[in-house]
């Protein structure tokens, strides 16, 4: 154990240079600022291998997919607008079979300029072929850099680890932040690229391909998406033997669930609040419980487990489907039907740029929905 | 879980202040939480950071409005800031200013408990500036015993390394002494 008293932010740049990239670029934006700032010292001092202050985040996503062509393990850190610079880029990555990570500290995205917290940003790339993560607190976010290199270097999959700006990244508190020497007994100290650019045996990445190729290539990358749901499961189980912390089956957790008539449905940060709000309820007899959604993409539509005999679940979530109704309601709703289940799912949007959601709020929404008989959709708290 | 609210101006060390406290908790084996108002600092405007402390592990990701106990840096922020805002019934204040706890109180603060140190006149002895973070932080130490006096003077000296250190660790021993 080495629990340290330490921002979340700089937690997270400890373990990053602790599973030892080969390659860093970044362009600072707030609030992922202070993991780029942290890596770029690191670097500085002779910490990390290489960093570099790119000039845009288009530039710092091309210079991985550079360094993962050819054979490295590397590593970015945005948000927002800056991940929307990258949005070209990450199609190519995920479809070029690249290992990356990105560590996205979910920021409101423009317009109107709002730097605060929602999960507007990375849902909106949730098409681009990666692999999603959710973190619900720091101790997750540190326990999940590990994970998402492993995962994407077994995969040939790049990884988005999602962390909320400010409600952790700038959060100072108590975390066991994994020693290299833990790190290593997980990963491998090098990446073992079995295809790489590399004169002595040429190859070539991102070729054309002509109609007669193309959907194949594509449909690949979408059941190997799929496949991926075993490997989150299997690291989480491979990394919880070597830290002693699990976060339910990798892909989701259930939390009070079993016996509960309503489920709380959501991702990130908002189920800590979600967890209090549950304790307060169940003191009070209120048979409510969580299912938080932890990987976003794969979507484990096998969720749907966790819902048999529910009556009610509400999906609570910091971005909208505009136009259509909100992301993670759409996909939950499209598992219990898969199911064959009779729950019935309300959808709650809010939060949206740093508007607070506190515990009263929660016990607020689960009552509501409690009384009303017919599921609803509504953004609260305007 | 006490929960806690520094009101400064941009400079001032606010959210270092939080920090330090946020350490020293951590230091003794509790668990604590130490965050900035979420947005864009100036040197000068007013600020403000959280700061909470408790034996279980802070499970909250939300904004903190009803602070057990309000400090505050900076004595002009009385005029424009409504620094006892969500203060919780009985809770307490600690203010940097010359004046003593009831001088200082006025109508307003009745209700609540009212501390006073003249944390600039220290921090221009000890630092030979008006930064007086370190040295509220120490009468906030005397005034709630959360944390032990020596934890938080080894967390500052740490914090600020062998130089400043040394006397800022003087800064927060002053104020814990005269804390009125």
């Amino acid at each position: 154990m080495m629990r340290k008293t330490i921002e979340g932010s700089f937690a997270v740049a400890e373990v990053v240079r602790d599973c030892v990239p080969d390659l860093v670029a970044c362009f600072p934006i707030t609030p992922s600022t202070h993991i780029a700032e942290e890596l770029d010292r690191m670097y500085t001092d002779g910490q990390i291998k290489s960093y570099t202050a790119v000039e845009s985040e288009f530039s710092a996503i091309s210079m991985l997919v550079g360094g993962s062509a050819a054979g490295g393990r590397v590593f970015t850190t945005t948000d927002a607008q800056g991940l929307f610079l990258m949005h070209e880029v990450l199609f190519a990555a995920s479809g070029m079979r690249l290992p990356m990570v990105i560590v996205n500290a979910n920021r409101a995205v423009s317009a109107p300029l709002n730097i605060w917290n929602d999960q507007q940003d990375s849902i909106s790339e949730r098409d681009a072929g990666w692999i999603q993560i959710y973190c619900k607190n720091n101790q997750e976010a540190v326990d999940a850099v590990p994970q998402a290199f492993k995962i994407s270097e077994d995969t040939l999959l790049p990884v988005m680890v999602c962390m909320d700006g400010f409600y952790l990244t700038h959060i100072v508190e108590q975390i066991d932040v994994p020693q290299k020497e833990l790190i290593m007994k997980y990963l491998p100290a090098k990446r073992n690229a079995q295809y790489k650019l590399d004169t002595q045996n040429p190859i070539s990445m991102g070729m054309y391909a002509m109609p007669k190729d193309y959907q194949g290539f594509r449909d690949d990358l979408h059941l190997d998406i799929l496949k991926a749901k075993e490997n989150v499961k299997k690291e989480m189980e491979a990394w919880g033997a070597v830290s002693g912390r699990r976060y339910g089956n990798g892909l989701w957790e259930e939390i009070n669930a079993e016996d509960a008539d309503i489920l709380f449905v959501a991702m990130g940060s908002i189920i800590e609040n979600a967890e209090l709000a549950v304790d307060k309820m169940r003191a009070k007899g209120k048979k409510v419980g969580i299912v938080r959604i932890r990987c976003y993409r794969p979507f484990p539509a096998e969720v749907a487990k966790a819902f048999v005999g529910k009556k009610k679940i509400v999906v609570f979530e910091k971005a909208l489907g505009f136009g259509a109704s909100p992301p993670l309601y759409t996909d939950v709703s499209n598992a219990v039907r898969e199911a064959g289940l009779k729950t019935k799912v309300y959808s709650i949007a809010g939060g949206l740029g740093g508007k607070d959601v506190t515990v009263e709020h929660i016990m607020e929404m689960l009552a509501r929905v409690k009384k009303e008989k017919e599921p609803f959709q509504i953004v609260w708290g305007d | 879980m006490l929960e806690i609210r520094l009101h400064g101006r941009g400079g001032q060390g606010a959210v270092t202040g939080g920090e330090l406290l946020s350490k020293s908790a951590g230091a003794e084996g509790k668990w604590s939480q130490a965050f900035p108002k979420f947005g864009v600092e100036r040197r000068g405007a007013p600020v403000e950071s959280y700061c909470r402390i408790s034996d279980e592990r802070v499970r909250l990701h939300q904004e903190l409005y009803e602070p057990d106990v309000v400090v505050i840096l900076d004595p002009s922020l009385m005029d424009t800031v409504d620094v006892l805002a969500g203060l919780k019934k009985g809770g307490i204040v600690l203010m940097n200013t010359k004046l003593g706890p009831t001088e200082a109180c006025g109508k307003k603060g009745r209700c609540f408990k009212f501390h006073t140190v003249d944390a600039t006149a220290v921090a221009m002895e000890k630092l030979g500036k008006p930064i007086v973070n370190t040295a509220m932080m120490g009468a906030l130490v005397k005034v709630t015993g959360i944390v032990k006096l020596e934890t938080l003077v080894k967390e500052v000296e740490e914090h600020f390394g062998e130089k400043l250190g040394k006397s800022n660790a003087e800064a927060v021993k002053a104020c814990y002494a005269q804390v009125k």
